[in-house]
């Protein structure tokens, strides 16, 4: 199972640089890594999803390595929703395509967002898997192009990550809520 | 009060406490050289490269327990600090590094010695910066220095634009605290840790305990002795750790790992608990981790989240720092024995006094008989507080196993990183830190050779380090290694060495070299007279072996022995 987790960064120049940097050094492989501004100015937020042969723990350890790196929840167990964006070019010059794709757009709750008399762009949000099927269906149509924003991800109902309250650096055996271990 | 940034740096460090700092100047650093002419305070030593420097910083560091300072300027300056940060950043040094920085106007633009510093030294510092803005010097300075001090320590760098020191502001030093939402370093232990410690604790048989370098970074040292009084528990110490107990100690068994003592490595292997003390299982002392000491359960405390499991599984880990967990571990502690351990321990080590070169003789002139001999000619057997820095390979290892060492500190070492070249500039620094010690550096030709411009230093300060070279015209450990598994084909390893009195006599350095035992005593006591460096050079036997060895990647019971000498049975 890939493994997923969220971190609270300060929103300083480089600190993206400083998270890439480190996955690379201690030859962390993550499958995908997003990175975007939240409500409050100073913080951002990544969503780290990386392989089963990758320990999430030690990741999150090194993490709070990070000086600019505020707070680390590994989320793969708990509740959550995780939402993946795709825009997909298609090569739609027959009616008969046109109607296709349509019809494919409806199935996955898709939606056409651009449409010239040759090509259409697809926009479909959801998880991974529900994106990957899209894709298989459109793939006979003609894509001529892809972009995919990577998995974001937020747990469900009162468990909120502010940034506020520490999280053990989840050393394994034990839960120790007083400090998070950075160093 | 109006300044410069250049002026507000000094103002800074003068704030943390820095009294000497240790550089080069250039074009991009050159207005803050400018203001050290106002800030007589604070000294500043010219070093002949900026490996030198980045070393001298951390030699300061490592002697003092202070935040060491370098200097550099932009491109090539900060480049050749790259080295000593990476020293210091493997043997957790609290160094601070200023550079300058091109002006922020042509940054990116390959302007004339411009070098993405803080992308080039991100993986060998704790945490840097690159100061855009005037107004955030004084507080990032301040930063830097905290950070550098508290948690697992390590060298932060800031590089700071010409722009940016040649700008004038309104200057109010940030008073307030640090506040880094992310940076909260580990304190204490939880109850439920302070339990289950007990319990193995209570249980073991035959603990055993690893000693690191986070027991002299914690000042943990009286909590350790008195651990290992209380419960009976032997102490077996990483060449970091060493100085962390005192080596006369009862329960001091000796160093670990490749070049560890054999008994201490049969004690590991053999234990029933492991009490990893601010260490963190590095390769050179575990050998192969899939047989390392497999009948114990680990409990290990570091400050470092991420050492926890990270080469060996503990069966308990705590992050903490190492003084206050063994204060809550302490006044739970009733006193226990391991009598038979202890006594089993003591069979393995008469094995080794018998094989111990220390105990035979030569007329061959041995390096590891020098080493001792310096050692024991500068008051060591009388607990003498000399403090020894050494370089890296043999000599080093010899240092670490025949300089019986009394006191924290009083042993310098490029540990982690293996950096040669470092031995003689830390001795320059740890020499300014603590101008009252007596400081030896031993060194080995190859190693020293690498950062010999800094004799330079050495004669222009008039810094009274001892420089003891041993020379065997080999890089010695790799000759060793050739030796024993590459079928002695001494590949790019012999040295055609220049003559070290001679070099040092051109400085105008005191020099003599040394070529036989008997020889020693009057050399140290001649050059321990001197009021100023002395460069001592010892022509020593070249077809050397560190012993015992554990080699690279074997199980660490898997020793090399020295043999037995002729005459005596092994037992």
């Amino acid at each position: 199972m890939k493994h997923t987790l969220v971190a609270l960064v300060e929103n300083k120049p480089g600190v993206l640089n400083r998270v890439a940097s480190l996955f690379r050094r201690r030859n962390f492989n993550i499958d995908s890594l997003t990175v975007g501004r939240t409500h409050r100015d100073d913080v951002s937020r990544m969503t780290i999803v990386m392989d089963e042969n990758t320990s999430p723990a030690k990741v999150e350890q090194n993490l709070y390595k990070l000086v600019n790196v505020i707070q680390v929840d590994n989320v793969t167990m708990k509740p959550s929703v995780a939402r993946d964006l795709a825009l997909i070019k298609v090569r739609v010059e027959a009616a008969e395509t046109r109607s296709q794709v349509l019809q494919v757009c409806e199935i996955f709750r898709a939606r056409i967002v651009d449409a010239s008399p040759t090509t259409a762009i697809v926009e479909v949000t959801g998880a991974e898997d529900k994106i990957a099927s899209l894709i298989e269906l459109l793939r006979p149509v003609g894509i001529l192009e892809t972009v995919r924003t990577g998995v974001v991800t937020m747990a469900r109902g009162e468990d909120v990550l502010d940034g506020n309250g520490y999280k053990s650096p989840g050393n394994g055996s034990s839960s120790n809520g007083k400090h998070n271990g950075a160093l | 009060m109006k300044l410069k940034g250049s002026e507000i740096i000094l103002e800074c460090l003068m704030r943390e406490g820095v009294d000497v700092m240790f550089g080069i100047t250039g074009g991009a650093i050159l207005p803050t050289f400018d203001a050290m002419t106002r800030y007589p305070q604070i000294k500043h030593i010219h070093t002949r490269h900026e490996q030198g420097a980045a070393h001298m910083a951390d030699g300061y560091a490592r002697a003092t327990g202070k935040v060491g300072v370098a200097v550099a300027t932009s491109g090539p300056g900060a480049t050749n600090l790259v080295t000593g940060l990476a020293t210091a950043m493997m043997d957790s040094s609290p160094v601070v590094a200023i550079t300058g920085q091109v002006g922020t106007a042509t940054i990116g633009s390959d302007a004339f010695q411009e070098t993405d510093v803080t992308g080039v030294t991100l993986p060998v510092t704790k945490h840097n910066y690159l100061v855009y803005d005037i107004d955030e010097l004084a507080y990032t300075i301040k930063e830097a220095f905290h950070i550098a001090r508290t948690g697992r320590p390590g060298p932060v760098l800031v590089d700071v634009p010409k722009d940016v020191q040649n700008t004038e502001i309104e200057f109010v030093y940030p008073e307030e605290g640090i506040t880094l939402p992310g940076y909260q370093p580990a304190t204490t232990a939880t109850c439920g840790e302070i339990e289950m410690a007990l319990r193995l604790i209570r249980k073991a048989q035959r603990p055993v305990i690893l000693a690191g370098h986070g027991i002299l970074m914690a000042g943990a040292m009286r909590e350790v002795v008195e651990f290992a009084e209380r419960t009976q528990t032997p102490i077996t110490w990483t060449l970091l750790g060493k100085g962390a107990v005192p080596e006369s100690h009862y329960l001091n068994l000796g160093m670990m790992g490749m070049h560890g003592e054999a008994y201490c490595n049969t004690a590991i292997q053999s234990a029933d608990l492991l009490l990893a003390f601010g260490m963190r299982f590095d390769d050179r002392v575990t050998g192969n981790l899939a047989t390392y000491a497999p009948e114990a359960k680990k409990i290990h405390i570091d400050i470092d989240a991420s050492e926890i499991h990270k080469n060996v599984h503990a069966d308990l880990g705590i992050v903490g720092d190492l003084k206050m967990v063994l204060n809550q571990l302490l006044p739970e502690l009733e006193p226990m024995q391991h009598a038979d351990w202890m006594e089993q321990i003591d069979e393995w080590r008469d094995d080794t006094t018998k094989r111990d070169i220390i105990n035979q003789k030569t007329s061959r002139f041995v390096a590891a008989q020098a080493i001792y001999d310096i050692w024991r000619f500068t008051g060591g057997e009388d607990g003498g507080e000399t403090i020894f820095v050494s370089d890296v390979g043999q000599h080093q290892m010899w240092v670490a196993q025949y300089c019986r060492l009394e006191k924290p500190h009083t042993h310098i070492t490029s540990g982690g990183l293996g950096t040669m070249g470092f031995g003689m500039p830390a001795a320059i620094g740890a020499k300014l830190g603590r101008p009252d010690a007596e400081i030896w550096a031993v060194v080995g030709d190859g190693g020293f050779q690498m950062t010999m411009a800094e004799l330079g230093t050495l004669a222009q300060y008039n810094v009274p380090v001892k420089v003891a070279i041993i020379n065997n015209h080999f890089l010695g450990m790799v000759r060793q290694w050739q030796e024993l598994f590459y079928d002695s084909r001494f590949q790019a390893t012999p040295l055609v060495n220049p003559d070290f009195v001679k070099i040092a006599e051109a400085y105008n350095i005191t020099a003599r070299r040394v070529e036989q035992r008997s020889a020693v005593n009057d050399a140290i006591q001649w050059a321990r007279a001197v009021d100023g460096p002395v460069v001592l050079d010892f022509d020593v036997e070249e077809h050397d072996i560190v012993y015992p060895m554990v080699p690279s990647g074997a199980d660490l019971h898997d020793m090399i022995r020295r043999p037995m000498p002729e005459g005596r049975k092994q037992s």
